[in-house]
């Protein structure tokens, strides 16, 4: 799908979001992608290097976590994780299911750097909590 | 710090969408997004669906392309209002370009609307446009694989229209095959095998467009 015209969204949300929380600089974006969608974490990945350039997010780390499918069975009310290909439920065999989770496309959550925090090296994971 | 955003990345193509669907609702316009691959025959199935319901709707069509009005002028030869939004690159159609594209159409005059999205089976899946249904056309020389290469498409599909049936003795198509792979997906979307040119099975379709139509019809007057 188009990742670069999602990755542009999310980078507005996230400028405004740590703008608004008077944040110098933005340390990692974490986004969840159902594996239902089109979008590629591969392509996400590269749109948000390119287009974070100059900008708060700018050396920011991109964590993408994938969302399995998770289905419900309206016949049997069996609930279940199966894969993009195969939705029947695997209890009783019907294809009269609900889609739970796995279309999903979201900006979980931040990490600022604000004014008076010690400075963290773009790349390092280490916050010691 | 920590701040926990649980934002929907769609939302502002969500919320547009939002509003173009109660507009459609409001003036009892049924809008279908029709999505498929470049020369699966999509302007020829919009143009056999105008002839099969021309007596009956009022229909308008908007073209979407990255470029040129070539569809949009085909639609408008046959006497139907037709807007040509050109993406100017992008891959598919968003809600923004509908509402555009909506606002010099003249909705009180109208009883359904044909989105023609970008040619791609990718791209339109996740993009809500304000439509009352996504319906897709895969054409036979396409091959009877594509529910396993593209199945986003056939998963968000309310309908799926199978075109070029006539050329189907020329072609390795495994009809069977197929239905089986869309039952996989979608088990709840009725296929419906068509030859757009010929103007062979458009009947069955035509008439499910219609019901939806007319139970848009119905709830907007029961709502007055």
């Amino acid at each position: 799908m188009h990742e670069l015209g999602l990755m542009q969204s999310v980078l507005a949300a996230v400028e405004e979001s740590a703008t608004a929380a008077g944040a110098t600089r933005v340390l990692e974006v974490r986004i969840c992608v159902g594996e239902m969608t089109e979008a590629v974490v591969e392509a996400l990945e590269f749109a948000f290097e390119a287009l974070s350039s100059g900008t708060l997010c700018e050396g920011a780390k991109l964590e993408a976590s994938y969302i399995k499918p998770h289905s419900r069975c309206r016949v049997c009310g069996n609930e279940y994780d199966h894969d993009r290909y195969h939705i029947s439920c695997p209890a009783c065999g019907s294809f009269n299911v609900e889609l739970l989770a796995g279309r999903d496309l979201y900006i979980d959550s931040i990490e600022v750097e604000l004014p008076g925090d010690e400075p963290v090296a773009p790349t390092s994971q280490g916050e010691s909590d | 710090m920590h701040i926990d955003l649980a934002k929907p990345i769609l939302e502002k193509n969500d919320r547009t969408a939002a509003r173009n669907r109660q507009l459609f609702d409001e003036k009892g316009v049924f809008v279908v997004d029709l999505m498929a691959s470049p020369g699966s025959g999509k302007t020829s199935t919009i143009l056999a669906t105008i002839q099969a319901l021309r007596d009956r709707y009022r229909i308008a069509v908007i073209e979407g392309d990255i470029a040129s009005d070539v569809d949009a002028r085909k639609i408008k030869a046959h006497g139907i209002p037709a807007v040509q939004v050109n993406t100017g690159g992008a891959c598919h159609l968003e809600s923004e370009m509908i509402a555009r594209a909506v606002s010099v159409l003249d909705l009180d005059q109208l009883d359904l609307i044909i989105l023609e999205n970008v040619g791609n089976l990718v791209c339109p899946t996740d993009f809500y446009l304000g439509e009352h249904a996504k319906v897709m056309i895969l054409s036979v020389p396409e091959g009877h694989d594509k529910p396993h290469k593209y199945p986003g498409v056939f998963q968000v599909s309310q309908a799926i229209i199978l075109n070029k049936i006539d050329t189907m003795p020329v072609f390795d198509f495994d009809q069977d095959a197929f239905t089986a792979s869309v039952k996989q997906l979608n088990p709840a979307a009725p296929i419906f095998p068509m030859s757009a040119t010929k103007g062979e099975g458009v009947e069955p379709w035509a008439q499910w467009l219609a019901e939806r139509i007319d139970a848009l019809k119905a709830q907007q007057a029961g709502e007055r």
